[in-house]
């Protein structure tokens, strides 16, 4: 057994947070919120340039070979500096569903273009409710799509979109729709998170393609592996909002002392951390779990995922909180880490999805919930 | 990162399994719950020892010591695995964990050879059980500030004063002692550590009955209680070093062993599917389930948690940051499970509870969690510890640091 990162692993990260600080300063994340476009293009550019964006394609797919460990390490580095990038959809749920579910075709014509940051997918997955393949209501007649999709993260800024619909049989798949295509229009929607720009997508009669090996499981499998991934980009937030708040209660002077010295404030930050470490544990093994076609990949990423929100709701609530008046005001960073960590709660499904998620696969056999 | 057992691992397991299966049986679940650390009374002592013996005999007692000490030089993972093993055969409590996890360690690294030589096999056999005198009525989370004091007299010394809390002190035949010798100097400086003898008249135990009811810890009075020099544990003055040693290796021994300590969150699950609430299945609750999902997580990112700290202790490193939030998260982990068990075995559980039933069980587990909270360090010292040594935080204001102990 070993529960920690090789030497290779971590001169990854070291490579990794010097090009993103470099890129995706808070100032970024800020001028975004001001109105700037959301889409940090030249961040993007610069993961494309460094060659992350295939981290997790083969020699032959354009990448670099690398794996979903890798592919972790990446969404804590970017959920560290807050990123705008659509690094999410497009590696951590795009990726890895035309790998194991698309065709030869579609990998050929699609990968290369992602590796190099032209093309972007988005997941165009949940109709407003739920995020479960049941819920499904888009359907696909004839290899043309209707029906409505929100909220699409970075849809307007996507080449194309792989959408959950119904196939004729009424069974949830995935295809892949072109969004330049006629029969699709893209509204911007306003998201708690402006570095994480989303749309509503409207499908009437699209043209689109089915990925051949997607089923409801292979769906769920795609939101098993994405929660990993983001819980890792959660830590990485959570993290950092701890570190500034800890670097404010340690210069921040009251009762002529910093205020980081008393019990009421330590303590705290304390739980903070406690949080993140814990989180953290299940992310490993999540990231494990991924990496290694683990059978119990659905427990840890369910495991995962509620912890990884508890951690940061905690941590960027009390962020605002330990920063006083200050922490309140528009100008300042705390509110930049509550906004994407709620943005990520609404990403990918909230602690309710997961719980469900959990219970369904525990060992001890559950009656259903009625 | 890899979650399977490496080769050597998996080799370790299968000798560790089948050494068990020809000396154990498989736990069948008829078993009282194992809601002590310890053993409790002469007959649970007399069982363990035995084991013990047995285990030694068979080189899988002491199992991280070195070998030149009687261990097997395992690795701190391969003590996970036979925890893991041994955990599944109904094997009497375990009544040396004092001994073979902190005393052991400590007296290898302050110890004379003849010290060494004294402690080590029969602690190693469970010849001798050990207990810990350390905290005092008026020193527990500032361990520092103990009064039981040393004085010189020739050759010797001599012993006075009071030890609380201290675990097994009524069947222990063996004690590690902080004294202080020296009260002109400042609180931290003036300590020394001493190996006693339990069976001393001058030492007398009185069991203190805990708030479950049992009784696994004691008041321990010492009134002039003379040793030799060579009972000293490294140098004069130099018991807080000692002291430290001793610690580490409780928090150690707490993270290989206490992540599967109280109840599992299954249990809940298995609870729930019992008993109704509303007129149905708990189960079938959205807040039982919200609940019991939650539980579950946390406990496996406690459990996980662990292995992130073995992993740091085989490459040979210091436990990491992830090291201290265990001992943190457990006992209120733990408490919470305790209080919904009571919930979910029905408000009647406050009321009324037979031997054996689910009443019984989840009181008995709530009446036990909050010393998960308390000793080893309580919940607010470690908070302490995370933000003044992780975080790097200012330390509290301590007024009593370097002023002469005889001054406070």
């Amino acid at each position: 057994m070993n529960f920690g990162f090789s030497d290779e692993q971590d001169t990854i990260r070291e490579t990794l947070s010097r090009m993103l600080g470099d890129h995706a300063t808070l100032e970024v994340a800020h001028n975004r919120l001001d109105g700037a476009e959301g889409f940090d293009t030249a961040t993007w550019s610069a993961l494309a340039d460094g060659g992350w964006l295939g981290l997790a394609m083969s020699e032959a797919e354009g990448g670099s070979g690398m794996g979903a460990v890798e592919l972790a390490i990446l969404a804590e580095e970017i959920g560290r500096c807050l990123a705008a990038v659509p690094y999410l959809p497009v590696l951590c749920m795009a990726v890895p569903a035309l790998q194991s579910a698309g065709t030869q075709g579609q990998r050929t014509s699609l990968l290369p273009g992602i590796a190099k940051g032209r093309t972007i997918i988005a997941t165009a997955l949940a109709e407003g409710g739920g995020l479960a393949p049941d819920t499904v209501s888009a359907k696909v007649v004839q290899d043309r799509l209707s029906g409505q999709k929100a909220p699409v993260t970075f849809g307007a800024e996507a080449t194309h979109a792989l959408v959950a619909a119904t196939d004729e049989e009424d069974t949830p798949r995935l295809y892949l729709a072109d969004l330049s295509a006629s029969g699709v229009t893209i509204g911007a929607l306003d998201p708690i998170d402006r570095t994480r720009p989303a749309a509503r997508i409207d499908f009437d009669n699209a043209p689109v393609e089915l990925l051949p090996g997607s089923d409801p499981a292979a769906i769920q499998r795609m939101l098993d592996g994405a929660a990993v991934l983001a819980a890792f980009e959660q830590i990485g937030l959570a993290e950092r909002a701890l570190a500034l708040t800890t670097a404010y209660a340690g210069e921040r002077h009251a009762f002529g002392r910093p205020i980081g010295g008393f019990q009421a404030v330590k303590h705290r930050l304390a739980d903070m951390f406690a949080k993140i470490e814990l989180a953290r544990s299940n992310a490993f093994f999540g990231a494990w779990a991924l990496a290694s076609g683990d059978s119990r990949l659905p427990e840890a990423a369910a495991v995962a995922r509620l912890t990884a929100l508890d951690a940061v709701q905690f941590t960027t609530e009390e962020s605002i909180q330990l920063h006083g008046g200050i922490g309140f005001t528009w100008a300042a960073d705390p509110h930049l880490f509550l906004r994407r960590g709620w943005q990520l709660k609404a990403e990918l499904g909230p602690a309710d999805m997961w719980r469900e998620r959990l219970l369904g696969h525990l060992a001890t056999p559950l009656r259903a919930a009625s | 990162m890899d979650f399977s057992d490496s080769p050597e691992e998996a080799t370790f397991r299968a000798d560790a399994r089948s050494w068990l299966d020809a000396n154990a049986a498989l736990r069948d679940g008829s078993e009282k719950a194992q809601d002590h650390f310890m053993a409790r009374d002469a007959d649970e002592v007399a069982r363990a020892r035995d084991w013990q013996a047995r285990k030694a005999e068979a080189g899988w007692a002491g199992l991280t010591w070195p070998r030149a000490f009687g261990g097997r030089d395992a690795t701190p993972i391969e003590q996970v695995i036979w925890n893991q093993e041994e955990g599944r055969y109904a094997v009497p409590p375990n009544a040396f964990l004092i001994g073979i996890g902190l005393v052991g360690p400590t007296v290898m690294i302050h110890g004379t050879e003849a010290q060494k030589a004294a402690v080590l096999p029969r602690a190693l056999t469970g010849e001798d059980i050990w207990c810990q005198l350390f905290s005092e009525p008026a020193a527990g989370s500032d361990l520092a500030g103990i009064r039981t004091r040393a004085r010189r007299d020739g050759d010797d010394w001599v012993i006075s004063g009071q030890k609380v809390w201290t675990s097994g002190a009524h069947y222990s035949s063996h004690g590690i002692l902080l004294a202080r010798t020296d009260p002109q100097v400042p609180k931290h400086k003036g300590l020394t550590m001493f190996l006693v003898d339990m069976s001393d008249p001058a030492i007398e135990t009185r069991p203190i009955r805990q708030i479950s009811g049992g009784a696994s810890f004691n008041e321990v009075f010492i009134d002039d209680l003379r040793v030799p020099d060579s009972a000293r544990l490294g140098g004069e003055s130099e018991g807080w070093k000692v002291a430290l040693t001793t610690l580490m290796n409780e928090r150690f021994s707490i993270s290989v062993g206490r992540a599967s300590g109280g109840a599992r969150a299954e249990e809940l699950i298995a609870l729930a599917t019992r008993v109704e609430r509303n007129g149905r299945p708990a189960i079938e609750d959205g807040e039982v389930r919200a609940r019991i999902s939650d539980f579950v997580a946390r406990q496996r990112g406690l459990e996980f948690t662990s292995y992130r700290v073995m992993t740091s202790l085989s490459r040979g490193e210091a436990p990491g940051e992830e090291g201290s939030i265990g001992k943190l998260l457990l006992g209120k982990l733990r408490q919470e499970m305790a209080a919904f068990g009571m919930e979910l075995a029905g408000t009647a559980a406050g009321i009324s509870a037979k031997a054996g039933d689910d009443a019984a069980r989840w009181r008995n587990e709530y009446l036990t969690a909050p010393g998960n909270r308390i000793a080893g360090g309580s919940d607010e010292i470690q908070r302490t510890i995370i933000g003044e040594r992780i975080l790097g935080l200012p330390p509290d204001i301590r007024v009593d640091k370097s002023a002469p102990f005889s001054d406070l």
